[in-house]
């Protein structure tokens, strides 16, 4: 059963990356990242971590590609017309890179399993039945200073869209 | 139970379309969804470890990179704004003022 979900969210999860990629659209390729970003919390349900699927959903779904759709809206950008001159560079890069991850993993599978069962007979803290309490806990105890220098980045980010899309402090100058 | 190597590879095929989707759009939008695409590759793989490690510290990092994410997402929205504003477009070809 859990083999089942896996392959339809990684299926799916696949084909709406490629989707993103290949539309000339960016309305479409946008909405087909919202697709993706859905199955990647199902995804992220079945390895027990709903807080992170709720968090998915709301900040991914509801806040960044919205503000990615209103820029394609306000911008009102035409579809290309073809893609960039590079595509041979990064057939270069990439199938290499595609077909050597597939023959490590595939060969190196058998290695991957019996390390997590070593790893597993050791003495472990177990993820509680309550991800979104053991999350909080974590975060606010080990992960506190990472918390902070987060709010931080966060703060630096609202001045820096402020400044950089205002539009007196450029006309000013000129 | 699912091996790790499937989330492995699942999160790798979605990484490399991310880089051919940076390397072959021209609109600049279509670029930073394809970074978009990167990040979330990356968070699958965290999740992964950290269900197959049992260690929460995975799952805290995916909420870090998500704050990351929004962050870039701010900015980098804002300086396409800009641009657009100076050059009237957002095709990536027009854009060579650092070009030597």
């Amino acid at each position: 059963m859990s083999q089942l979900f896996f392959g339809y969210f990684a299926g799916m999860i696949v084909i709406t990356s490629i989707l993103v990629v290949a539309l000339r659209n960016p309305v479409y390729s946008a909405l087909s990242l919202l697709v993706m970003f859905f199955h990647v919390a199902g995804l992220f349900i079945t390895l027990h971590a709903e807080f992170l699927a709720a968090v998915q959903i709301i900040v991914y779904a509801g806040a960044i590609l919205v503000l990615y759709l209103f820029v394609v809206m306000i911008l009102n950008v035409t579809q290309d017309d073809r893609y960039h001159s590079q595509w041979r560079i990064a057939g270069v890069v990439c199938i290499p890179l595609f077909i050597e991850s597939l023959l490590l993993l595939s060969g190196g599978a058998g290695a991957v399993n019996t390390g997590s069962r070593s790893l597993q007979s050791g003495p472990y803290d177990a993820i509680p039945t309550d991800n979104t309490l053991a999350i909080g806990k974590t975060l606010f105890s080990t992960y506190l200073f990472p918390f902070e220098v987060a709010s931080l980045v966060l703060l630096v980010a609202m001045i820096g869209a402020i400044v950089l899309a205002k539009k007196d402090i450029g006309q000013r100058e000129t | 139970m699912i091996p790790i190597s499937y989330y492995l590879i699942l999160s790798a095929i979605v990484f490399l379309t991310g880089v051919v989707g940076v390397l072959i759009r021209r609109n600049i939008i279509a670029i930073l969804l394809s970074v978009e695409l990167m990040l979330n590759a990356t968070n699958i793989n965290f999740v992964a470890f950290s269900d197959h490690l049992q260690d929460l510290g995975g799952q805290v990092f995916v909420f870090f990179a998500l704050t990351v994410a929004a962050a870039e997402v701010a900015v980098g929205l804002a300086i396409i704004i800009a641009l657009h504003r100076s050059r009237s477009t957002i095709n990536v070809e027009e854009f060579n003022l650092l070009k030597w």
